[in-house]
């Protein structure tokens, strides 16, 4: 089976879609002749032409505006939004106008899109290209919101996203594009092609939307993870030598709820991770449903490790980054309680 | 109803020439130096639309400064300028090696584009207010901003003025009339036309600037600004740098059927010209006729400075992917420096030996900043800004919330 990166991943989910589908258009900033900044739509423009992958002018509203018009038209596009922290000129485009079109014309008209975006942090980036706003996406219905964490996953989640009839938001963990980073910045990354999931199908293939997957099976505690969290998650129970069941989301919307619960009755204790600021993120829904749904099982009060409530810093990258020891903190404390 | 409509057809403009092929910029009229009348600064706007369709230069060919917008600085302002984009080409030259050296995460420089910071720069008055992208800094370099703290800037070091919060070269010079760069496109431009606004709501002396570039124009904040710039006849001067890429997108995917960038103000009643953005006397020639035009109570001016990003858009840029490599030689507007250093030559005042003397005194100056910025720590090494920096600025005062995040990170 070949071998692929998140990025060349990816870049297959376009072209096995645009390959059975005519409807599928690929657009964004310098998506076009050159492919991407990271390289995502390489080579698609040669193989399709112009009129199915093309440069946008720098308008993130005009990029999302215009998909959700092809889409009530009945095309399917998948565009791309450069950075996660540059998609809020198009907010209104997405709360107001793509998540609600099939509610509020009763079906008369849909909105088949896909919005990718690298996000989250790890790369010297700043404020402006680390962010991690998928809880801007969850409140807000109508929308589904897909994180992969590997190259097998990327690719099966974003044909399925491509071929949901309702517009999915599809955030890419930049960090993860070239190997599982575990939040050992002082040590190098396992390349995909060294990696299991790094194995990815060349033909097509889904993922299903809503179904999580256990990444590393354990009794002591569960681990509520997406993204780049899943490998941080995973080092922080191997160096803490605890037990932890690591449950990597997929997607947050839908949710496996059905599996989060079934793992925290087991081992009775939960720890939720998430990159992005602690105030009314993500995790606090899982939170609540854990709460709702686990009560009576609990054997400790349900952990969140964030990132911290400030914007993402710069030369402070690592103490804002939820790493391994802080997750591992969270562990033992959970453990310990 | 028509009958038997033909099949629509999509269009998607691209530039003439890319890699592999021979660089041609033979269909982009370049108007002779001298050519386009200077209007005077209280003219209607709509009886200049021409300008915003010519390109208004000073230096010709010969190295000579002519016609109706030559004239406005002295001998000793235009060495003074000169040493200006020497300096930012040398500052740019050792940043850019410091980032591949793994001193910095990040940087952006100015090749090509020198005249347009640093000779706008000049024109302006204490107090004005910039509000840059991040191609600008040539006006913290002619603004007389201590090049070290840019260097601790870029660093993150203990030095930064912005304890490590921002992106290299996003600096915040408040003092020099540089507003905080956001690193967002186009979001600051309608803010300089609120400034602007706000000093005449005062009845102040004081003009904004915003700037953006060719591609950035496509933001929707980009229409905003020119709609309130007109509608409130704001003290403002509107600029665009079209330096030809954004990224990998030629300038004609932000442009489209508009004939130029600076067109795009004449729907707006806005007076636009534009610009010989590698001519450091047409640049100062045009900034000081815009900002008297701003002080006069005469309302905004939208201007499209015509250049050339000779270099990547960033340290994580490769042009070679999207255009030919030797494209910037085919540039038909020349070099900044080379073309003032020709023409102070040819006045008399500067010579070969001259130059070469002081691009070794200015390396040296450049350097010494290195160092001293460098003792103060780079990014992953030697002095840097505290875990507590992190938590401090978010708000006024420290919120109980961020508090507890902060006792619970140990700092």
């Amino acid at each position: 089976m070949p071998r692929m990166t998140m990025i060349e991943a990816i870049r297959s989910a376009m072209d096995v879609a645009m390959g059975r589908d005519d409807n599928v258009v690929v657009f964004g900033e310098d998506v076009g002749y050159f492919g991407g900044v990271f390289r995502c739509t390489q080579g698609l423009q040669q193989k399709y032409g112009r009129s199915r992958c093309f440069d946008a002018p720098i308008s993130e509203l005009g990029i999302v505006g215009a998909a959700v018009g092809m889409a009530a038209y009945g095309l399917k596009p998948c565009i791309e939004i450069q950075f996660a922290d540059y998609v809020y000129p198009a907010y209104d485009q997405i709360v107001s106008e793509a998540a609600r079109l099939r509610y509020r014309s009763n079906g008369e008209f849909t909105c088949p899109i896909v919005v990718r975006m690298p996000t989250g942090g790890g790369i010297f980036g700043g404020q402006t290209h680390s962010q991690s706003p998928e809880a801007l996406f969850t409140h807000v219905s109508g929308l589904k919101v897909v994180v992969p964490s590997n190259p097998l996953d990327a690719k099966g989640l974003l044909i399925a996203s491509i071929e949901d009839p309702d517009p999915v938001i599809f955030l890419e963990p930049k960090r993860l594009y070239n190997g599982p980073f575990d939040g050992h910045h002082d040590r190098p990354v396992t390349a995909w092609s060294k990696h299991e999931l790094g194995e990815v199908p060349d033909g097509h293939y889904t993922v299903p939307l809503g179904k999580a997957e256990i990444r590393r099976p354990g009794s002591d505690v569960t681990v509520l993870a997406y993204g780049t969290m899943v490998y941080v998650a995973q080092a922080a129970a191997e160096e803490t030598g605890i037990d932890a069941e690591v449950i990597d989301l997929r997607t947050l919307l839908p949710l496996d709820l059905d599996t989060i619960v079934a793992s925290v009755k087991k081992t009775r204790r939960c720890v939720v991770v998430h990159e992005a600021t602690l105030t009314s993120g993500f995790g606090a829904e899982l939170v609540s449903l854990v709460q709702e749904n686990c009560f009576y099982h609990l054997e400790a009060p349900v952990a969140r490790v964030t990132g911290w409530d400030t914007p993402y810093p710069h030369a402070q990258e690592w103490d804002y980054f939820p790493g391994p020891k802080r997750v591992g903190e969270a562990l033992i404390e959970t453990m310990g309680a | 109803m028509t009958d038997n409509p033909s099949p629509l057809k999509f269009h998607v403009p691209e530039p003439e020439v890319r890699p592999g092929g021979t660089p041609d910029f033979s269909n982009v009229p370049i108007p002779k130096a001298g050519s386009v009348d200077r209007p005077p600064v209280d003219v209607d706007p709509r009886t200049i639309r021409d300008l915003a369709y010519s390109i208004i230069r000073v230096l010709n060919r010969e190295g000579d400064a002519v016609g109706p917008w030559a004239g406005t600085l002295t001998d000793e302002e235009q060495l003074d300028g000169l040493r200006h984009m020497m300096t930012l080409r040398t500052f740019d030259a050792r940043m850019q090696m410091a980032q591949r050296q793994g001193k910095t995460s990040f940087y952006m420089q100015h090749m090509g584009e020198e005249a347009v910071s640093c000779a706008f720069r000049k024109a302006l008055n204490p107090g004005d207010m910039n509000f840059p992208t991040y191609r600008q800094a040539g006006l913290l370099i002619a603004g007389g901003y201590p090049m070290v703290d840019m260097m601790n800037q870029i660093y993150s070091n203990e030095k930064d003025p912005l304890k490590g919060r921002q992106l290299p070269i996003m600096y915040s010079a408040k003092e020099h009339g540089f507003f905080s760069i956001s690193g967002n496109l186009t979001t600051q431009y309608i803010q300089a036309v609120g400034w602007a606004m706000a000093s005449a709501i005062k009845g102040d002396t004081k003009i904004a600037v915003g700037w953006v570039g060719d591609g950035a124009t496509a933001e929707s904040d980009f229409h905003a600004a020119l709609v309130f710039a007109s509608t409130y006849k704001a003290p403002v001067i509107l600029n665009i740098v079209n330096n030809q890429w954004a990224i990998s997108t030629f300038q004609g995917i932000a442009r489209g059927g508009s004939g130029t960038f600076a067109a795009r103000g004449l729907g707006f009643g806005i007076a636009a010209l534009r610009v010989d953005g590698n001519d450091y006397l047409a640049v100062h020639a045009v900034a000081k006729w815009a900002a008297e035009r701003a002080r006069s109570n005469l309302g905004p001016t939208l201007v499209e400075y015509v250049t050339y990003r000779v270099g990547a858009h960033s340290t994580s840029d490769d042009p070679s992917a999207y255009r030919p490599k030797t494209e910037s030689d085919a540039w038909p507007l020349g070099d900044p420096v080379i073309r003032l250093k020709n023409h102070l030559i040819r006045r008399g005042q500067w010579s070969d030996e001259r130059h070469k003397q002081t691009e070794a005194e200015i390396l040296e100056t450049v350097i010494s900043a290195q160092k001293e910025a460098e003792s103060h720590g780079t990014l992953h090494a030697g002095g840097k800004p505290s875990t507590r920096d992190m938590f401090e600025g978010v708000y006024a005062e420290m919120p109980p919330h961020l508090r507890r995040q902060r006792q619970k990170a140990g700092v």
